[in-house]
């Protein structure tokens, strides 16, 4: 026992000097995360901001004048005008403009028999996403000018009546918000399967694992001084992700931090276990990183309802995200950062992580022997 | 416990066989090998690259599993307890099994732990065993940092931490310099003597067979014999001659040797032909080489090489030796500048950062000439090859070959040269027939004339038979045979060799030699890099370098001249290139 403890006390302390060493190790751990984030957090985003759209007014009139007012007043939209309709689709077409709201000649008249003013909206849809949104949003601007211009004219609103929207949540309908606590599931699942499936790729090429199989240290004590070191880094690379969610981006946090760091650890573990899986089959650090991307890191991404809304997948596809452990923390983390500590929610997905992280842990250490082959 | 007679043997070996998978095939790296490991002396695994002997080391060490057999280690059955066999063993893999990114004291550290060594112990043991080493001040420094003999001498003494009865090295000496090469073997001659550890040794030079108290010798999975190196060579004995004729050249000698009936074996020594006879009878002249002036003949004793050439030839039969080439009948160039200098070199460096892996180097190559660069592994040799192919722009100096720099008029001077890569860059899922079509396209040959160089590269190098086999499975011999047929596809008249023989067995190696012989006298220039210090003996004229400077040039006779003493009367390449660095060492300490 106590030779052991020394052992393992042997193992660790090369893994520490090793992960001090080499800077790829930290870069994986902590560069990326912050990359990640900044991407996410500034650049990607789901919302429409400032949309460059086409204005095409056929009878400029003081109410046309009013309802594109309107339009340029909100942080939606850049609105630009065009004298023809010709004029802004060639626009659109060369995506100078992502839609076109086009004021047809009798814009006026209908607008004030009832409602049924001819907006035609006009978007492009090679990206559907956005197409969605700016109709979505053009939709709202409309309601909300004749909302507007009735009272003003102390009539009551018109028909159909404007919808009232109350989103409970995320009430800025800010997708930074949802986003950046899933991806943290993608940064633990960097460090938990790709980093651990590097490092023991990384001695199997260099051939320290063939000399370390001949000493006494057992598998038992290989495999945990594999475990410690990269969970540790994993719950740090976790920990500074979260305080830049809270700090940098103003991420809301309902939950509390037991919670996040508990589920944390349980999906971090099944992250560990695929890693060690693995790099059971894979003995140099290409072949690892290529399964670890392909079989965590991907699925992590599209699958675990990251970005992609699991509901709305197809039966098969939805049936495989039940094995992407990605897919259990996300919905906690979703619910932790926004909702808070909803135990109906956190409960069965903590579960799910930790059959996984057991499934996994189990298979590595089962199917790791002190063997070449 | 009742104590068991200990069995004498460290370890014993009973029909051990172990089969590797490759996709449908299977492949028979240990075939039936029986043989005993006797206590407390050196005994050497010695064989050929494929010969098995890493796998038989990882079946010893509990690494591999046999599929049939039974493996005593140290009187445990090593499938049944593996770990109790590790516990009493020391095992140094071929890459040392060291930790680059940590020091020579963290890895120390590292493996005294790993060996349960006691706290207290380890500081006498480190002081030892980093004297041994002769690391003692380079504690502080990475190991990624030592040079090749450092770094194979720290894997040793971290493996000796645990003072292992039992210690399996598995090609400790492959590519370090003969310097190092000597002094890991004086480590292991002082820890049999003082320590009484039991060591078995894998190595492909089989020179080094003769530092060993027992020999176990290996090829294609096979034992082919285990006994005592001097009864190996014992039978041998009378059958080994030099032979000058002052009529013939050193190759047109080795030609007509070659072939000749009686005579297993024949190569180049410096000035003379080394021969062994089939019978112990000292040959004729006039038999052997009649109507050629001035031949001599003397005996010399036998090697530990001309054994194993023997027993190759006696297992392969007459059918199993390769053809006797003659020499390619590459299209010879007109000889009429003989002695005109085809590759100059001048004061050429290359820094990478700060380290200098080629430093102000100057030699030059005349036509027809076998020029060798000598020296280990990180000596700057691939590095000078990479300038001298135009793959690499040199940081200072100049270079100039066929009259071309190769970095500039590229196309042109590339025509004249061809280039066989170290590891014979061929496409391993390509048949051999296909590797032969698309070399020949790269170097444009096209219609008549690139038919007729197939042909020619299936005939003269015999691969006829294994056409249609995909390059990957070839036996080495036979990958290095295509490797140099791809590499005269276009008729070259310069010849760029990168380690060309890299453990191959010594047949093939002959083969080959006989082959770049073939060549030379047709007027081809071959350049050509190794760290078989025996080859040199092949070169008209060589460099040796040694950490990216030319510690001298000559032929080989002239380098081994200088140390010729009463003490040493025939000194090896070896000891002249052990001489030249220890003199440099001790120039740089004044």
């Amino acid at each position: 026992m106590r030779d052991s403890l020394g052992r393992l006390r042997g193992l660790l302390r090369k893994e520490f000097l090793q992960i001090r060493r080499d800077p790829s190790a930290i870069a994986v751990a902590f560069l990326l995360p912050a990359f990640l984030l900044l991407i996410f957090g500034f650049g990607v985003s789901l919302d429409a901001h400032d949309v460059p759209v086409g204005v095409v007014v056929d009878h400029p009139d003081a109410l046309a004048a009013s309802f594109t007012g309107k339009l340029a007043n909100s942080p939606y939209f850049q609105p630009r005008s065009f004298a023809a309709m010709a004029e802004a689709e060639k626009a659109l077409a060369s995506h100078e403009v992502t839609a076109i709201v086009w004021l047809r000649d009798d814009f006026t008249r209908r607008a004030l028999s009832g409602g049924e003013a001819p907006v035609g909206v006009i978007v492009n849809g090679t990206d559907a996403n956005s197409a969605r949104i700016v109709e979505g949003y053009v939709q709202q601007a409309w309601a909300n000018w004749l909302q507007a211009e009735a009272s003003e004219r102390g009539a009551p609103p018109p028909l159909p009546v404007a919808v009232t929207q109350t989103v409970r949540f995320n009430p800025a309908v800010s997708s930074r918000d949802y986003l950046i606590p899933g991806l943290i599931a993608m940064i633990m699942t960097l460090t938990g399967a790709l980093l651990t499936a590097l490092v023991i790729a990384r001695e199997w090429e260099r051939g320290t694992m063939e000399a370390l199989m001949v000493t006494r240290a057992t598998i038992r004590e290989i495999l945990l001084a594999k475990l410690l070191p990269y969970f540790l880094l994993g719950m740090g690379g976790m920990a500074a992700s979260v305080i830049m969610a809270a700090t940098v981006f103003d991420v809301p946090f309902h939950g509390s931090l037991a919670v996040l760091s508990a589920t944390s650890a349980l999906f971090l573990l099944a992250a560990l276990g695929m890693g060690l899986l693995i790099s059971s089959v894979a003995r140099n650090q290409f072949v690892a990183g290529q399964i670890a991307i392909i079989t965590t890191f991907l699925p992590a991404f599209i699958l675990s309802g990251f970005i992609f809304d699991i509901g709305s997948m197809p039966a098969p596809v939805r049936f495989i995200t039940h094995v992407v452990a990605a897919r259990y923390f996300v919905a906690i983390l979703q619910t932790v950062f926004l909702a808070g500590d909803v135990w109906a929610v956190i409960l069965p997905n903590a579960l799910a992580l930790a059959a996984m992280a057991a499934i996994f842990l189990g298979i590595a250490r089962l199917s790791a022997r002190k063997r070449l082959d | 416990m009742a104590a068991a007679p200990e069995p004498a043997a460290a370890l014993r070996l009973d029909g051990v066989t172990r089969l590797f998978r490759a996709g449908r095939r299977s492949v028979v790296a240990v075939d039936e090998v029986s043989g005993r490991v006797e206590r407390g002396a050196v005994t050497g695994l010695i064989g050929p690259d494929g010969a098995g002997k890493t796998t038989l080391m990882r079946l010893c060490a509990g690494l591999l599993l046999p599929d049939r057999g039974r493996i005593e280690v140290l009187g445990v059955d090593v499938v049944q307890a593996p770990a109790a066999v590790q516990a009493r063993i020391g095992y140094m893999p071929q890459r040392f099994g060291l930790y680059e990114d940590l020091t020579v004291q963290e890895n120390l550290d590292l493996y005294a732990e790993l060996q349960g060594m006691p706290a207290a112990a380890r500081g006498p043991r480190y002081e030892e065993l980093l004297h041994m080493t002769g690391l003692a001040r380079f504690t502080d420094r990475l190991a990624g940092r030592l040079s090749g003999g450092m770094k194979q001498k720290l894997g040793l003494a971290c493996t000796l931490l645990g003072t292992p009865e039992l210690l399996f090295l598995d090609e400790p000496t492959v590519g370090v310099d003969p310097v190092s090469r000597r002094e890991l073997w004086a480590i292991v001659d002082h820890l049999t003597r003082s320590e009484g550890t039991t060591v078995l040794v894998s190595t492909s030079y089989l020179d080094e067979a003769e530092r060993c108290r027992a020999v176990l010798l290996m090829h294609e999975g096979r034992l082919l014999g285990a006994d005592d190196p001097a009864r190996f060579t014992a039978g041998l004995s009378g059958r080994s001659f030099h032979v000058t004729a002052g009529g013939l050249g050193k190759r047109r000698l080795h030609e007509r040797l070659s072939g000749a009936p009686g005579i297993i074996d024949a190569t180049i020594q410096g000035a003379q032909v080394r021969i062994v006879t089939e019978t112990a009878s000292l040959p004729s002249a006039a038999a052997l080489l009649p109507e050629v002036p001035d031949v001599r003949i003397v005996a010399v004793p036998p090697r530990f090489e001309d054994s194993f050439i023997a027993l190759l030839k006696a297992t392969r039969g007459a059918a199993g030796t390769p053809p006797a080439a003659g020499p390619p009948s590459v299209a010879a160039p007109a000889r009429a500048g003989e002695g005109e200098e085809v590759i100059v070199v001048h004061n050429l460096t290359r820094r990478f950062g700060s380290f200098r892996a080629v430093d102000a180097v100057s030699f030059s190559v005349r036509k027809g000439e076998i020029f060798g660069l000598l020296g280990a592994n990180g000596a700057g040799k691939s590095t000078t090859f990479r300038m001298l192919c135009g793959l690499l722009p040199p940081s200072e100096g100049s270079l100039r070959v066929a009259g071309f720099d190769l970095g500039h008029a590229a196309a042109a001077a590339r025509g004249r040269v061809g280039y066989m890569a170290q590891k014979f860059s061929l496409y391993g899922d390509l048949s051999v027939m296909q590797n032969l079509r698309f070399f020949s396209s790269a170097y444009r040959l096209t219609g008549e004339r690139r038919r007729r160089r197939i042909a020619w590269a299936v005939e003269q190098f015999g691969l006829g038979p294994v056409a249609s086999t995909t390059s990957r499975d070839l036996p080495l011999g036979y990958k290095q045979r295509l490797a140099l047929a791809c590499a005269l596809m276009h008729e070259p008249d310069i010849l760029f060799l990168d380690e060309p023989t890299s453990g191959v067995d010594p047949l093939a190696r002959r083969e080959f030699w006989h082959r770049i012989n073939g060549l030379a006298e047709a007027g081809v220039t071959v350049l050509v890099t190794t760290h078989f210090m025996e080859e040199a003996e092949y070169c008209d004229r060589l460099v040796i370098m040694a950490e990216g400077r030319i510690l001298a040039a000559g032929d080989s006779e002239s380098l081994k001249a200088r140390l010729r003493a009463k003490e040493r009367p025939d000194p090896t390449m070896e000891d002249a290139f052990v001489a030249l660095i220890e003199a440099a060492a001790s120039g740089r300490a004044a």
